[in-house]
């Protein structure tokens, strides 16, 4: 493994993160220790975007419903009593990426905005589908009780005790999407994206890769969304709103489709905007929406593209969504 | 479940489709000819309900509040497409629906610091709070008549603008084929702008009917998109005559699932669970519908595209 | 480039001088009181937001008799809205309780909000005083000392039109709620006391304004009245369309006094005149607090009557007030405060008010009919109290003395 400054940086990163909840309580910030938690949870989110829509060209408006599947698994095994994230936070993984996989064999037929609209449909039945079960609180939502046990001695109810957790488990699956793009599978994803007639040519089982993809961006949604309930203690059907998919697609592109980090940095820059915004005037959404304009305009590739001088024909090419104008298939 | 019954509930469901209708010829005519995907189109639909029940409370006429509720949304409209629409032509989809989305955020703020947070209130014009008998015991509301009405009416112009006029035709053939139009001499982008703001005036003119019916209120404009968008899937891109059909598809088999389907669910089941069940069915089946209609017609029904 | 900074002989002082900054402020910090702090989670948009306007007006109102002080303190109120959504005022709650650190709590119209924050509240210790939802998971198997029912439970409104409609012996009727806590509470309320047939139960999406297709249903049912609880918006939509679809001619309308209140008068106007409805409070009740409460309340916001969300609200802050008196002006004791709570000893709007043990009121429950005052403005009459000192059905299930 080099020893690069990048590394150093992002070593640099996780002690601070790490050193958070330990300093906060001295500057009287300890309601932003869930506050980091929760941001650190959204990175996650947005990064398992990030892998099928920015490496994957992959245009899904349909995410938030992969972390309602997550976060609704918690619920239902908690009120059958489950009470181990041994069981629940695993589980909530698979379950999310099943239904992904599933969703993926209809969806991954599609392209350009048929997919767009697809994934959306999939995602409103599962919102619909969840605001129909009364008996996990439909419209008015689920409490959660407690949170669940790690390990014995482990009490997950102190905030900085679940933070830490929430670091490790969220540090140690944002690593592992990283290797998974630098690995083969995740090369032979971009080049999909960028040239899907030309990876069919060579040989790529193009719908295969693409389903698997889909399905592990779906699981690791399934566990951001298990760690939202397991700390908030609240889980209600206005997670998985489109809205909320429609927001994590726009972390994605704002922090940079296609690029390591652009999942993580979008979900910080958007989330700490909006607190920071939501402090000073209750009309918030108009600087964020100006925002969005802006950055469609004129930074496309997100805030992360912006620093990068050199870019090759390739990479101003690529990150274009399967499908564009009148080349639908038919 | 009488015969009045099943009349009167087709009714509603034919004038809430009418609605989508309105909503979905705009979409689809900007989508199938300039490849623009428009989320904002809710906001313009918004727009049009929060001007006209404004209008409609200080002057106290309906048909007025309509015609102020149009123009304003179509110089707004005008605003967005010289300010931010012509950008976004040469663009892919993604930046489109970030834009869009920004628009979205946007119009909502604006709303409220003109209207404040709360919902307000649409008033049903006074002569059209009473029913009309439209046959022996079937009293119904006259204000549904209006929409019904207005929605057919809309929809026959609508028909005879792109069917039987000189613009429609090159409207057409701007939405089935834009190079080869503009080869043929058709300045298609001159027609976008027309039909953009028409797509607008549709919208407010939708969102200024409906208002007495809905909540007028922040946020209504995304919750009315997404029918519209899968309206416009379903229909397929570019068709007006799609739009039409998936709509009154749309209507009828929302109302299917709003009424009936508790109907019988409660023969059954309890009356919570039955209404838990029948809003799943009605939007379930909607989204089915389209799924099912893009795997066995993958551009939708009537696509204009070739 | 060397640090030269930490070898320099500014050091020392720099730090001596933080220090004794720091000391400074810490002592300056620890001299003063820290004000009592509540937290109002209000609806301003969403489907309650007309009421939470009333109620908002009713919370101003007090705090402005009370020149901005509870019991004397000081008081910082953190005001906020929540849209009527549960996730939403979890989310509002928790930062209150966690950044605001707020010592008591109020403000949501809303059941299935009350039920969302309540745990949280409970959990940090800050009594919730409700000024409006009274859900009965509260009254019963969940009830905690920290929760006070000071409005009402659910139930006894719609126990109160049950009985009502009992005794005016309507043959059949057909019950209409949202599909929300509330609702159920409320349709099985008046299940309680109305006997005779029950046509058909309908519930509806909370925040529908259109009612085509209930009302289509309720023609083909044909029953001589209709019981209804549609809050808000929902009633104001629901009696019009009623109206306009003219089943007003066979049908007698039903409702308790939540869709017969001023908010929907003033909506729904003339076409309301001869609605029964059934509430704890109306404002010609004849007592000191109350009619100072409505004569203050005209005066205040343009000769408009308070409804009764703006009433609890009002109540809700004296209340508050007169704990924190009692509790001697500290309102981080918060044992202090609930015992103070549960003794209650203010001057309600609604006369004399009274705790059973789970915390919610044992009070009277009127019959009003809409009319028109000495003025002609459309408004509430009263006409007899329905029940008297009436509890609610909940009591026994909760094991708080």
């Amino acid at each position: 493994m080099k020893f690069s400054s990048r590394t150093f940086g992002l070593g640099l990163l996780l002690v601070a993160l790490a050193a958070f909840p330990l300093v906060a309580p001295l500057f009287g910030l300890d309601f932003y220790i869930g506050f980091v938690r929760r941001v650190l949870i959204v990175a996650l989110a947005a990064a398992s975007l990030n892998f099928i829509l920015g490496f994957g060209g992959m245009v899904a408006l349909g995410h938030a419903g992969f972390i309602g599947m997550g976060a609704y698994t918690v619920v239902a095994l908690s009120d059958a009593g489950v009470m181990s994230a041994w069981i629940l936070w695993p589980l909530a993984a698979l379950v999310a990426g099943v239904v992904a996989a599933l969703i993926g064999t209809v969806a991954l037929r599609t392209r350009g905005v048929y997919f767009i609209m697809t994934t959306l449909a999939f995602a409103q039945m599962l919102y619909f589908v969840v605001v129909s079960l009364r008996k996990y609180g439909g419209d008015d939502g689920y409490t959660l009780m407690s949170r669940p046990a790690l390990l014995p001695g482990l009490d997950l109810g102190n905030e900085s005790t679940f933070y830490w957790v929430v670091l490790v488990v969220v540090a140690l699956a944002l690593w592992w999407l990283h290797r998974a793009t630098q690995a083969r599978f995740g090369h032979a994803l971009m080049g999909i994206r960028d040239n899907e007639t030309r990876m069919r040519a060579l040989g790529y089982p193009v719908f295969r890769l693409q389903l698997v993809a889909f399905a592990i961006s779906g699981a690791i949604a399934g566990l951001a969304g298990a760690l939202l309930a397991g700390g908030n203690g609240f889980v209600s059907p206005a997670t998985m709103h489109w809205t909320q998919s429609a927001t994590l697609v726009v972390m994605v592109v704002i922090g940079g489709l296609g690029r390591s980090w652009g999942g993580p940095v979008g979900a910080v820059v958007w989330l700490v905007l909006e607190e920071a915004l939501k402090q000073h005037t209750e009309h918030w959404h108009m600087p964020l929406g100006l925002l969005l304009i802006a950055v469609a305009l004129w930074a496309p590739r997100g805030l992360a593209a912006l620093s990068t001088k050199r870019r090759t024909a390739a990479a101003a090419a690529a990150v274009t969504p399967q499908g564009a104008a009148g080349s639908a298939k038919p | 479940m009488s015969g009045i019954l099943v009349l009167e509930q087709l009714l509603n469901g034919i004038g809430y489709g009418l609605m989508l209708f309105l909503l979905a010829a705009g979409l689809t005519l900007v989508f199938g000819i300039m490849d623009v995907l428009n989320l904002a189109h809710g906001s313009l639909f918004m727009a049009g309900a929060y001007v006209a029940a404004e209008a409609h409370t200080r002057t106290g006429s309906f048909a007025a509040a309509i015609v102020v509720a149009v123009l304003v949304t179509v110089v707004v409209a005008l605003l967005i497409e010289v300010l931010l629409m012509r950008r976004l032509y040469k663009r892919d989809h993604l930046a489109q629906v970030l834009a869009t989305f920004g628009v979205i955020l946007v119009a909502d703020d604006i709303v409220k610091m003109i209207w404040g947070p709360s919902p307000i209130m649409a008033p049903t014009p006074a002569a059209l709070s009473g029913p009309v008998e439209l046959m022996d015991g079937l009293p119904y509301p006259s204000y549904r008549l209006v929409i019904l009405a207005g929605g057919v009416l809309m929809a026959l112009a609508l028909y005879v603008l792109v069917n039987h006029t000189r613009i429609g035709m090159r409207v057409r053939a701007g939405a089935s084929d834009r190079p080869m139009a503009e080869l043929m001499g058709v300045r298609v982008g001159r027609i976008f702008n027309g039909v953009f703001l028409l797509g607008a005036a549709l919208a407010a003119l939708a969102g200024a009917l409906m208002g007495p019916i809905v909540a007028v209120q922040v946020g209504m404009g995304e919750a009315i998109l997404i029918p519209a968008l899968v309206v416009l899937v379903i229909g397929g891109i570019g068709s007006v005559r799609g739009a039409f059909v998936a709509a009154l598809l749309v209507g009828v088999v929302d109302t299917i699932g709003r009424a009936f389907v508790p109907m019988l669910l409660r023969a059954t089941l309890p009356p919570a669970t039955a209404a838990d069940l029948g809003p799943l069915f009605a939007e379930v089946a909607m989204y089915a519908l389209m799924v099912v209609v893009l795997i066995f017609r993958p551009s939708g029904l009537f696509s204009a595209r070739a | 480039m060397r640090p030269t900074f930490l070898k320099s002989p500014a050091l020392p002082r720099t730090l001596l001088s933080l220090l004794l900054c720091g000391a400074a402020l810490g002592a300056s910090v620890s001299a003063i009181a820290a004000p009592v702090k509540v937290g109002l989670a209000l609806d301003i948009s969403g489907p309650f937001a007309a009421l939470g306007a009333e109620a908002r007006d009713g919370f101003a109102l007090g705090i402005k008799q009370l020149n901005g002080k509870l019991g004397g303190q000081d008081v910082e109120f953190v005001q906020a809205d929540m849209a009527g959504s549960p996730d939403q005022a979890k989310q509002l709650v928790d930062r209150m309780i966690q950044r605001d650190k707020i010592d008591i709590f109020s403000g949501p119209i809303g059941s299935n909000v009350a039920l969302a924050v309540g745990p949280t509240l409970f959990n940090a210790k800050v009594p919730y005083l409700s000024a409006n939802a009274g859900p009965s998971q509260f009254a019963g198997a969940q009830c905690s000392p920290y929760f006070f029912g000071t409005a009402y439970q659910n139930d006894q409104f719609h126990e109160a039109a049950g009985k009502f409609a009992q005794d005016r012996a309507f043959k059949k009727i057909v019950l209409i709620a949202p599909n929300y806590p509330a609702g159920k509470d409320a349709l099985g309320g008046f299940k309680r006391q109305f006997k005779g047939q029950v046509a058909d139960e309908l519930y509806t999406k909370l925040g529908q304004i259109d009612y085509a297709a209930e009302l289509a249903q309720l023609r083909a049912a044909k029953p001589d009245s209709i019981y209804f609880f549609l809050p808000g918006a929902m009633g104001i939509n629901f009696i019009k369309q009623f109206v306009g679809a003219g089943l007003s001619k066979d049908i007698t309308l039903v409702t308790s006094g939540f869709s017969a209140d001023e908010d929907v008068i003033g909506a729904v106007g003339e076409p309301m005149l001869g609605l029964f409805n059934t509430s704890h409070w109306a404002h010609d009740l004849d007592n000191a607090a109350n009619k100072a409460f409505v004569a203050a309340f005209r005066k205040e916001y343009n000769g408009r009557y308070p409804s009764v969300y703006a009433a609890q609200a009002y109540d809700a802050i004296l209340a508050m007030d007169a704990a924190v008196k009692q509790a001697g002006g500290n309102a981080q004791n918060r044992e202090a405060v609930v015992a103070a709570l549960k003794k209650a000893s203010y001057a309600s709007t609604r006369g004399t008010f009274k705790y059973a043990n789970n915390h919610f009121p044992i009070e009277n429950f009127y019959l009003r009919v809409i009319g028109k005052d000495a003025q002609g403005k459309v408004t509430n009459k009263l006409i007899n109290t329905v029940l008297t000192n009436y509890g609610d059905s909940y009591a026994a299930k909760c094991n708080m003395k």
